[in-house]
């Protein structure tokens, strides 16, 4: 199990961080991703792995319509 | 032209100097006074300029009971003191306000286009329009001699597409001159309906016809034409980088060039809405279920593919060329369809230019009335801009109406035969030509949502009760075009605003609902006092939002608070600074706002509204009203009834668990209500307090004197 959001979400594999914005519908362009705290720069999302247990944050940077 | 001049004024215009004139334009369309005011010092302390001066002239030159068909009711405009500088983008819009026909309370209403800033540039920092006319006028001020003329209209074209063509050919000495001019109107819809919208123009060399952009909301369109003002025009030649005469010009340039480079390098990355404007959002909007269809019944729908962004690209949007509403945007998002060549009405058959369309448009007029039709959504949008229609209302007004329809509420008798199925564009089309033409049904859905309920139940024998719940208002406003019913924090950042719901305060849907950043009411709270002060702001000096997070820096995700972009906040603390000479900080930035909030607040306490009892929003924003929005979500609902009220889903009715909802959606909206209220320093009642305003410099006498009356009645 991950957290994503402070959610719990089910983690059977490891997968990138790419594969997890997939995996939750999450395509707005415009994000900001930290994994247990820690910044990941977009050029990694292909190779960055989500590991079981881990704290991920996607933040939407939409702040005003 | 040979129109007859009823008045004429001469005037030196005066120097800007840091951003202001310091100088305003009073007109009394009744008497045809015209009066130079000077703007004091207090005016600039406390209330900046935009939308401030406008609300502290509206305050003056009211009375508790003003209606907005009153003499006394004034439309006032300004720019604010960043307003038509040209290094930075989004820095020419105009604030106007006026006493709303649809809310009996203020309105104001942010636009771009060229006339505020060349206002400004012809020596007037704001412009008073008030008292009535007896025949249709135009207002015509030259600034760069010094000329104000009020001449009667000779038969101008009632619609904005010809009116701006024929006024800016007339006014303008040659093609070149044209870009010279601007024009403000509405259109041949505006004296029928209570959300007739101002269009403010801009000559476009490229296209070599006018283009607009809408002060929209709150029926400001419909007061020009009780006024009988035909039309505003401001010619001003010699537009150039420094006539703000600014304290620090190398900075400005400095921040400018930085930011015109994060536009170039991030935006196709980022955004893309150098090639479609704020439309760029549908497809997004309706993968996260936040795309208002059909009524803001659902978030989104398969059709909704065929109005994404990529297709109005490819077949419509006219591509290459820069498109900004005030020189110096890089943004650029003020899109066209060029050469569309329309299927319905008076001008069948014609091409047109096309302004947009812009995403709430696309979500209004498309998915929230069912049609997923992009030709449709494209002719609907030229109609509202040249009838003078605002689209959101005239969208929302009409999704309930339709959603009437659907449930038998009214019939093919009410409607004059129309038959307002969702997705039928072409009665759509027919409800807007009725709108312009003043007869059948589309002048009662021209009264807007609010007045719509009352009239069906009480001349169709419509259900109140159902009709409150999905008849999507506030204040009287309708609700801008986003499907918010799983955001608790965005049901107040519609609700609990001070003109209706309307998206400029805040919008943080995904803050709310998706990142999950704001899980406490405090947080909420927090939000709900933070974004609406800041994007005030822009209201205050003459800008546009879009510049301040549609594009962020590379780096902006690593800083402490990524939402609020600090480098671009710092950004307008250091041109607030460079243009007046003063220096403020972010805190300062924010409680410049906070006092003008506070202002529009006491204004509508004045008015005998802005309470806790005109805040509820209906429950259509709060949960689901009908069976089948609660089945759509079915699997998230249940999971809430299994999690938050530990029941059983598989042993409750449908019936018992939309109840269940209601009860608790309803009651957390309550205890937001008081967390807000607590953190904007206002009573449980909504109201701010005497202390509250004194902690931030706006216990001005006026104010406070409100306030005990309001006490008073209380007791
Ligand atoms: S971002 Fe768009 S709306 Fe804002 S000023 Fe630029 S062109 Fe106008």
């Amino acid at each position: 199990m991950i957290k994503v959001n402070t959610e719990d979400h089910p983690w059977n594999k490891p997968l990138t961080v790419q594969e997890l914005l997939d995996e939750k519908g999450y395509i707005f362009p415009h994000i900001v991703v930290r994994i247990n705290g820690q910044y990941i720069e977009e050029d990694d999302y292909a190779t960055q792995l989500v590991q079981d247990g881990d704290d991920v944050l996607v933040l939407h940077l939409m702040a005003g319509g | 032209m040979a129109r007859k001049i009823l008045k004429s004024y001469e005037y030196k215009p005066a120097k800007l100097n840091r951003g202001y004139t310091r100088k305003s334009l009073y007109i009394n369309v009744g008497d045809l006074s015209v009066q130079a005011k000077d703007i004091s010092q207090m005016m600039i302390d406390k209330f900046v300029g935009g939308k401030g001066f406008d609300l502290y002239y509206l305050w003056h030159a009211t009375l508790p009971e003003t209606k907005w068909d009153d003499p006394e009711n004034e439309i006032v405009m300004s720019a604010g003191p960043l307003g038509g500088m040209t290094q930075y983008s989004g820095t020419g819009k105009t604030l106007v306000c006026g006493i709303s026909p649809m809310t009996g309370i203020p309105i104001d209403s942010n636009v771009g286009g060229y006339y505020g800033p060349l206002l400004k540039f012809s020596g007037w920092d704001a412009l008073e329009l008030q008292g009535k006319s007896d025949k249709d006028l135009v207002i015509f001020i030259d600034g760069n001699k010094g000329l104000i003329q009020i001449e009667e209209d000779d038969g101008l074209p009632e619609d904005t597409h010809l009116l701006n063509e024929k006024l800016t050919e007339e006014y303008a000495e040659d093609e070149d001159d044209k870009v010279n001019i601007s024009v403000v109107c509405t259109g041949s819809a505006a004296p029928h309906i209570r959300f007739g919208m101002l269009n403010f123009s801009f000559y476009d060399p490229r296209r070599k016809t006018c283009r607009v952009k809408q002060a929209a909301r709150g029926g400001l369109g419909t007061i020009l034409r009780d006024k009988k003002i035909k039309a505003l025009v401001v010619k001003f030649k010699g537009v150039k980088p420094n006539l703000n005469d600014v304290a620090d010009i190398s900075t400005i340039n400095k921040i400018g060039v930085k930011y015109a480079k994060e536009m170039h390098d991030l935006d196709q990355k980022q955004n893309g809405i150098r090639k479609i404007g704020t439309a760029n959002t549908v497809a997004i909007m309706n993968k996260y279920d936040l795309l208002p269809t059909r009524n803001f019944q659902a978030g989104g729908d398969p059709e909704a593919v065929k109005i994404y962004p990529q297709v109005f690209i490819d077949n419509f949007i006219t591509q290459g060329i820069h498109d900004g509403c005030w020189y110096g945007c890089t943004m650029s998002c003020a899109k066209t369809a060029d050469h569309f060549k329309l299927l319905t009405g008076p001008y069948k058959g014609q091409c047109v230019t096309v302004d947009g369309p812009e995403y709430e448009c696309v979500a209004g007029l498309g998915a929230n009335l069912g049609v997923f039709d992009p030709r449709a959504i494209l002719e609907e949008n030229f109609y509202c801009d040249t009838y003078g229609v605002d689209l959101i209302s005239f969208a929302t007004c009409l999704a309930f109406v339709m959603e009437c329809f659907e449930r038998g509420q009214i019939n093919l008798e009410n409607t004059g035969g129309l038959d307002l199925h969702f997705g039928n564009s072409e009665s759509v089309l027919e409800i807007l030509h009725q709108m312009s033409r003043g007869e059948g049904f589309g002048v009662i859905v021209g009264q807007g949502t609010r007045r719509c309920k009352q009239i069906f139940v009480e001349k169709f024998g419509a259900d109140p009760k159902l009709l409150q719940d999905i008849g999507m208002e506030v204040k009287g406003l309708e609700y801008a075009e986003y499907c918010h019913k799983e955001s608790l924090a965005q049901q107040g950042g519609f609700a609990l605003t001070n003109k209706g719901p309307q998206h400029d305060e805040a919008w943080l849907i995904f803050m709310d609902q998706v990142n999950k950043q704001i899980p406490s009411f405090e947080d909420k709270a927090d939000a709900l006092y933070y974004y609406p002060m800041f994007r005030t702001w822009f209201g205050l000096c003459g800008l546009c939002k879009l510049p301040w997070n549609d594009i962020v820096p590379a780096d902006n995700g690593k800083t402490d608070d990524p939402a609020k972009v600090p480098e671009h906040v710092q950004n307008y603390v250091d041109i607030f600074n460079a243009v007046t000479g003063k220096s403020i900080d972010k805190d300062e930035l924010i409680r410049q706002s906070e006092r003008v909030y506070n202002f529009q607040r006491v204004f509508s306490v004045r008015m005998g509204h802005g309470t806790r009892a005109e805040d509820y929003p209906p429950y259509r924003s709060l949960g689901p009203v009908s069976k089948e929005e609660y089945l759509s979500r079915q699997e998230m609902y249940d999971k809430q009834i299994r999690e938050v009220h530990g029941k059983d889903p598989e042993s409750l009715s449908i019936e018992e668990k939309m109840l269940i909802q209601r009860k608790h959606r309803e009651n957390q909206f309550e205890k937001l209500m008081d967390a807000v209220y607590k953190r904007r320093g206002w009573t449980n009642e909504g109201v701010p307090t005497a202390e509250h305003l004194a902690s931030i410099g706006m216990d001005l006498p006026e104010l406070l004197e409100v306030l005990e009356t309001h006490e008073n009645k209380e007791k």
